[in-house]
């Protein structure tokens, strides 16, 4: 039984039709990505799995339990957690702040603050603006903090949509790297990006997306040798 | 580079030090502090300088020496007005925050909190315990009793008229808060026309005591004459400061506050959190309401009568106060609560002496402090201590 699984999910903005029947799975231990071009429909994938959207058909699994009725901190609560697009750091929370509030479910302090210590080996350019404001940081701190924020959640599951927008590629490569290392240390991902190329290199498997439906779907390897997806995705051919 | 603190338990606040603590407790309310000092320090300068200017216009009175000794009556009179305002300014300021929506039942809501204070005085009368009872400890069991009432009432009005409305156009949940203090009002009337507390209820209480007198100032002829503060006042003004020190405690430091900060920036990413955004919605009606009952009764307590339409007035200046201090900032609602009322106690003082009676200031005391404020936000439009409106990305 995969960790996270869509079985056709239909989702709407009003009247417009933007899933039309997203089926895919997550196993444990795996990273999984999303590509597609500008308004295919990746991040509503990831804001429908974390209930900000409400599928109109279709059904979201994870662990064996309906998620899809539940409302977004319920849902949190299960250890699906989201990085969300364009980081969304809370601009007048200083970053000790913004993280403190990723853990807001725990209780446990000692274990907050090990993870607390754990984002500061990943992003030592955090604690440097530990007591800064969100809104003060670069877009690359601010990214940082958005994927450290999750990483407080103690995530089953970690939702990362476009950590790559808008940063210059030496940072890309260091952020994809340790999205690499957290996998590495045992948490799932589903990863959402336009930078295909980035993604393909990390992941496991993958799905692209097509004005919202999947129209292919292979191991990583497979879609980085496949032609379409070289022609359209990776500007190659 | 490397992390110093390698101890998890470094990084994480468990314990504050008292400083730390203190600036995020206190740091706001030296704010307001500063501005109650700047507020009564230029006004007081702009009537001397008047005082100064006019004096020859009367001779009946020594102008200068006028202005000086009703000028401590004044500032105390401008910090009666200006905590009334803060506190209900509190509750629209806090609700702006977390919704971008402007409760407009809030004045009833206060209200309502007055009445609270006024059946529960009447019932102690009845009983023959109000002349008997500690005031002390009247005062603390009507406020608390009045928060519970007003705050709880809040929390009822969100989730009936406002929650349902969440998502339609901005405009109807407005009609709805006005179709809800409307509602209230009237409610309110039916009851006390009905229960014997009478449309203008009064509003007992034990002996408060004497005016306290601070000093004696000295006038001509080695006389000098007290300047005091009555009970009411002085506890008006001590209970506002607690509410506040309470109010910046609880948004500052609990895990609460921070919850209800991070819906007021983001509300979708606030539920990517795992805050259950409703239920900070619901708890934030409930603290601007408390503050908002505690503001009618000690509002209540102070003018002895209220009726089911005194909400009205004090609602609309103390969403003044909020614009002018910068919606949905905290300290901004205080500090405009405070310039509001000194404000509105200068000109109400002053203007009568200035044109010897002619302008009775309590009743022109709107036109000129309306006047003003218009001025102050064509020149600062977000406010005094409103930032720039940040941009949702």
């Amino acid at each position: 039984m995969p960790l996270l699984e869509l079985k056709d999910v239909h989702t709407y903005y009003g009247n417009i039709h933007a899933l039309k029947g997203i089926s895919l799975a997550v196993e444990q231990g795996e990273i999984v990505t999303l590509i597609g071009s500008n308004g295919a429909g990746k991040s509503t994938t990831l804001r429908t799995i974390s209930g900000l959207l409400k599928p109109r058909r279709g059904e979201i699994w994870f662990q064996g339990e309906r998620i899809d009725h539940l409302p977004p901190h319920k849902i949190v609560e299960r250890g699906v957690i989201q990085a969300p697009e364009g980081r969304r750091i809370f601009p007048r929370l200083t970053v000790r702040e913004n993280l403190e509030i990723g853990a807001f479910l725990r209780k446990d302090k000692a274990g907050i603050a090990r993870d607390m210590e754990r984002v500061f080996h990943l992003f030592p350019r955090l604690y440097e603006r530990i007591n800064q404001r969100g809104g003060t940081l670069s877009g690359g701190e601010q990214q940082m903090l958005a994927i450290g924020r999750a990483l407080m959640g103690r995530p089953r599951v970690l939702l990362l949509d476009e950590p790559s927008m808008g940063l210059a590629p030496v940072l890309v490569e260091q952020i994809f790297s340790i999205i690499n290392d957290i996998n590495a240390q045992g948490t799932t991902i589903l990863l959402v990006e336009q930078n295909a190329l980035m993604a393909l290199a990390i992941a496991h498997r993958g799905y692209v997306l097509q004005t919202g439906e999947i129209v292919l779907t292979d191991t990583a390897q497979a879609l980085r040798e496949n032609t379409l997806v070289q022609h359209a995705y990776l500007g190659i051919g | 580079m490397s992390v110093k603190a390698t101890t998890g338990s470094d990084l994480l606040i468990t314990h504050r030090s008292f400083r730390a603590f203190a600036s995020e407790v206190f740091g706001p309310l030296l704010q307001v502090f500063v501005f109650v000092v700047g507020s009564a320090v230029v006004l007081g300068g702009i009537v001397l300088l008047l005082a100064i200017a006019l004096r020859g216009t009367r001779e009946d009175i020594d102008l200068v020496q006028g202005t000086i000794i009703i000028l401590p009556q004044v500032v105390i009179d401008g910090l009666v007005r200006g905590f009334l305002y803060a506190t209900i300014a509190l509750g629209y300021t806090m609700v702006y925050g977390v919704l971008e929506f402007i409760n407009f039942a809030h004045g009833e809501i206060f209200m309502v909190g007055a009445f609270v204070g006024a059946f529960f005085s009447a019932a102690l009368a009845s009983s023959g315990m109000l002349t008997t009872l500690s005031p002390i400890l009247f005062v603390i069991a009507a406020v608390l009793l009045g928060m519970s009432v007003s705050g709880v009432l809040a929390m009822l009005i969100e989730r009936v008229a406002y929650r349902p409305l969440r998502n339609a156009p901005r405009l109807v949940p407005l009609i709805s808060a006005i179709g809800v203090s409307l509602v209230l009002q009237d409610v309110m009337r039916m009851i006390t026309v009905n229960t014997g507390l009478g449309f203008n209820a009064q509003f007992r209480t034990p002996d408060l005591g004497q005016p306290l007198v601070l000093a004696q100032m000295p006038i001509a002829d080695e006389r000098t004459i007290p300047v005091s503060i009555d009970s009411r006042s002085l506890i008006f003004i001590v209970v506002a400061i607690v509410m506040l020190i309470g109010l910046n405690y609880l948004v500052n430091i609990t895990k609460l506050g921070k919850a209800i900060r991070a819906v007021a920036q983001d509300r979708a990413t606030a539920s990517l959190m795992g805050i259950d955004v409703n239920r900070v919605i619901a708890l934030t009606f409930l603290i601007g309401g408390a503050l908002g009952g505690a503001a009618g009764i000690l509002f209540g307590m102070r003018v002895g009568t209220i009726n089911p339409y005194v909400g009205f007035l004090p609602g609309l200046k103390a969403f003044t106060a909020a614009v002018l201090g910068g919606i949905g900032n905290i300290t901004g609602a205080m500090v405009g609560g405070i310039v509001l009322g000194f404000l509105e106690a200068f000109v109400a003082s002053y203007l009568s002496l200035f044109t010897r009676g002619q302008f009775s200031g309590a009743s022109y005391a709107d036109i000129v402090a309306f006047s003003i404020l218009i001025l102050i936000l064509i020149f600062r439009p977000s406010g005094l201590l409103g930032e720039a409106v940040t941009q949702k990305v």
